[in-house]
């Protein structure tokens, strides 16, 4: 393990990842995660049952890069496609059906079609995956009891230990003001 | 604000959500249906049925097998019977989910937020009996593999210029992205379904399922983006499979085939029986399962303006098929058109202009549009109008070609209904494990729909 130097623990000695709060409504987080970059916190996330609009834009979170990788899967699935066709009907087994054209590109479009958005599509759901960091079998923010409710009705903020600005008594105070309805440690 | 937003648009009135519901009370209501250990009796009715039905179908495919494509009413020149027929009915039902759940989320139609669920489950179900028919109906189907194009030691090639090869690229490409679209619709609420579960075993294959998903404001950036753009490609998808199903028949030079229309007609028409098939559903889930809230009478009456008017499409196809047939002054296509409505097959023409044509324009009154009975029945008249349809197109066409030497006429025989039927049994038996075990509404988005509400009451 490497040692990093703001690691904290909590009284029984446990390393903590970082604190959480709660919140009931949409509106109350994106308040709260104003706030918080307002004060400098930047190792934080929010966890919401659904997507809240300019929540992760008020994390400071800048759009990101999966269209390129769509377009990307697209690219690359044309070029498949339509090169699969090519070489099968022109190169590999070249067949004269009355004197056509070996390369009849406009009998190619559908595959070549079908190909494209076959690879997008996986490139959409991979590279989602991918960037999202899924699947991910453990994180310690499932460790809250209250967590289960990210799923159902209550919205999160989490400021992780590894911030710079991360208190134990400041953090904890700030978030008691930001209209959580419960703030507790996240224990890893 | 808000009243005047309503004055202004009248159908309004019927609130997509029934008001009142919180983000907790639509999700325990939804994931409910899933996590309570009673299974209702109506369930195991249903479900007991079809898999009778399914075992109908294992028996006639097993049959098949056994004897081969000859057990089928199929003969020379009907070489395209029941199967292909059942193909492109399976595939049009199939269309609507991806329509609802891609077209109707990019044009922000917030009421297709409680039907597109089970509906994208629906086509993923009638795709696998879609698919099914065209490997029956192959006759050697052991040599179904020779399709794909890989290198093999005869060093041949599918013919890429052949539209059933197309066809076999739109059909893998189009199930494919729609268990994807579905699957990744599915996370949050599988996440949901963990987080609820009560027994240790649902929460690990919830668990499993879901990913690790946390609920994380970026992931859920990125998340959207994704479902977003899957929609964006899911819709020209849509409308190439059925295309491609229709060249299947332009590309031959068959009269009553060889024509341009068939593609977009095919597209309207499949769109037309899957909205019917999903009215259908939709009716059976909200009465046994009491989600009169969730999908109220404004989804059906939504969803029977856009039959009213894909029944349109339709018509103006029906209209457009004759007109061409009389106007391209050649005899057999002029022949073939006549003989659709005069010849053996005549009443089932009848039936179907009947079913499709007519019976669509009682959605132009209102008291229909939210008269379940009656939406039920028509629904269920236009499914069983667009079989004919299909019927028609594939069977008269070939039974009365250019030498009346080779003329024959197509019977369907005990086998062919046998394994039509079965397939039902097999769509039904899966869309009933579905229901039990997976949320059959997107709960998320009906979180999402409370928000919109709270926020357009303030």
């Amino acid at each position: 393990m490497m040692s990093k130097p703001r690691r904290i623990y909590d009284d029984q000695g446990r390393r903590i990842f970082g604190l959480m709060a709660e919140y009931d409504s949409s509106q109350a987080i994106l308040q709260a995660v104003d706030l918080a970059y307002e004060k400098g916190y930047r190792k934080m996330d929010a966890y919401s049952p659904f997507p809240v609009e300019g929540l992760s834009e008020a994390l400071g979170h800048r759009p990101g890069k999966l269209a390129l990788v769509v377009l990307g899967g697209g690219i690359v699935g044309a070029l498949v496609g339509y090169g699969m066709q090519y070489y099968a009907s022109v190169i590999d087994y070249p067949l004269n059906v009355g004197g056509r054209p070996l390369h009849s590109w406009p009998m190619f479009i559908p595959i070549t079609f079908e190909m494209t958005i076959l690879f997008a599509a996986f490139a959409a759901v991979l590279g989602m995956f991918a960037l999202n960091g899924l699947p991910q079998p453990y994180h310690p923010v499932f460790n809250v009891e209250n967590f289960e409710l990210a799923t159902r009705s209550h919205f999160f903020l989490v400021i992780e230990v590894e911030d710079p600005w991360y208190d134990p008594e400041e953090t904890l105070r700030f978030l008691e003001g930001t209209g959580a309805t419960q703030v507790s440690e996240v224990p890893f | 604000m808000a009243d005047e937003f309503k004055q202004s648009r009248p159908n309004s009135r019927l609130p997509v959500l029934t008001p009142g519901h919180t983000f907790a009370t639509v999700t325990d209501k939804i994931s409910e249906l899933v996590l309570t250990a009673r299974t209702p009796r109506f369930w195991w009715i249903g479900f007991g049925v079809s898999f009778l039905l399914l075992q109908v179908m294992l028996i006639s495919v097993a049959y098949l097998f056994a004897v081969g494509v000859g057990v089928w009413g199929i003969n020379i020149p009907v070489g395209w019977g029941f199967a292909i027929i059942n193909f492109i009915w399976w595939i049009g039902i199939g269309h609507a989910g991806t329509l609802i759940s891609a077209i109707l989320l990019l044009m922000r139609q917030n009421w297709r937020t409680s039907i597109n669920r089970f509906a994208e489950a629906m086509t993923l179900f009638a795709v696998a009996n879609a698919g099914l028919y065209p490997l029956l109906h192959l006759g050697r189907p052991w040599f179904a593999y020779y399709i794909f194009p890989y290198p093999n030691t005869m060093s041949l090639w599918p013919q890429f210029r052949s539209p059933l090869v197309w066809d076999m690229f739109a059909i893998a490409t189009y199930a494919t992205v729609s268990a994807l679209f579905w699957y990744i619709g599915l996370i949050p609420d599988l996440a949901t379904l963990r987080d609820r579960a009560g027994s240790n075993f649902g929460r690990h294959v919830y668990g499993m399922l879901a990913m690790g998903w946390r609920g994380s404001a970026i992931h859920w950036h990125r998340y959207q983006n994704a479902y977003f753009l899957m929609a964006a490609l899911a819709t020209p998808l849509v409308v190439s499979v059925h295309s491609i199903v229709g060249l299947d028949f332009a590309v031959s030079l068959i009269p009553g085939w060889h024509s341009t229309i068939l593609p977009p007609y095919f597209v309207a028409g499949a769109v037309f029986s899957g909205f019917a098939m999903v009215m259908n559903l939709a009716i059976l889930l909200r009465r046994f399962y009491r989600l009169e809230d969730f999908i109220t009478l404004r989804h059906l009456d939504n969803m029977a303006k856009v039959m009213l008017a894909m029944g349109l499409f339709v018509a103006y196809g029906y209209l457009m098929e004759n007109f061409t047939g009389w106007y391209s002054s050649d005899q057999y296509e002029r022949f073939i058109y006549a003989d659709r409505f005069t010849g053996v097959y005549g009443p089932a023409m009848w039936a179907l202009m009947f079913h499709n044509v007519l019976v669509p324009q009682l959605f132009w009154f209102r008291r229909v549009r939210r008269s379940i009975p009656l939406l039920f029945l028509v629904a269920i008249l236009i499914n069983i109008g667009m079989w004919l349809e299909r019927f028609m197109i594939v069977i008269t066409s070939l039974h009365r070609d250019f030498l009346p030497s080779s003329w024959h006429i197509y019977i369907p025989t005990f086998w062919d209904w046998a394994l039509f039927i079965g397939t039902l049994g097999l769509f039904f038996t899966m869309l009933f494990l579905f229901i039990r075990f997976l949320p059959v509404i997107s709960i998320f988005e009906m979180r999402e729909l409370v928000a919109e509400q709270e926020a357009h009451d303030e």
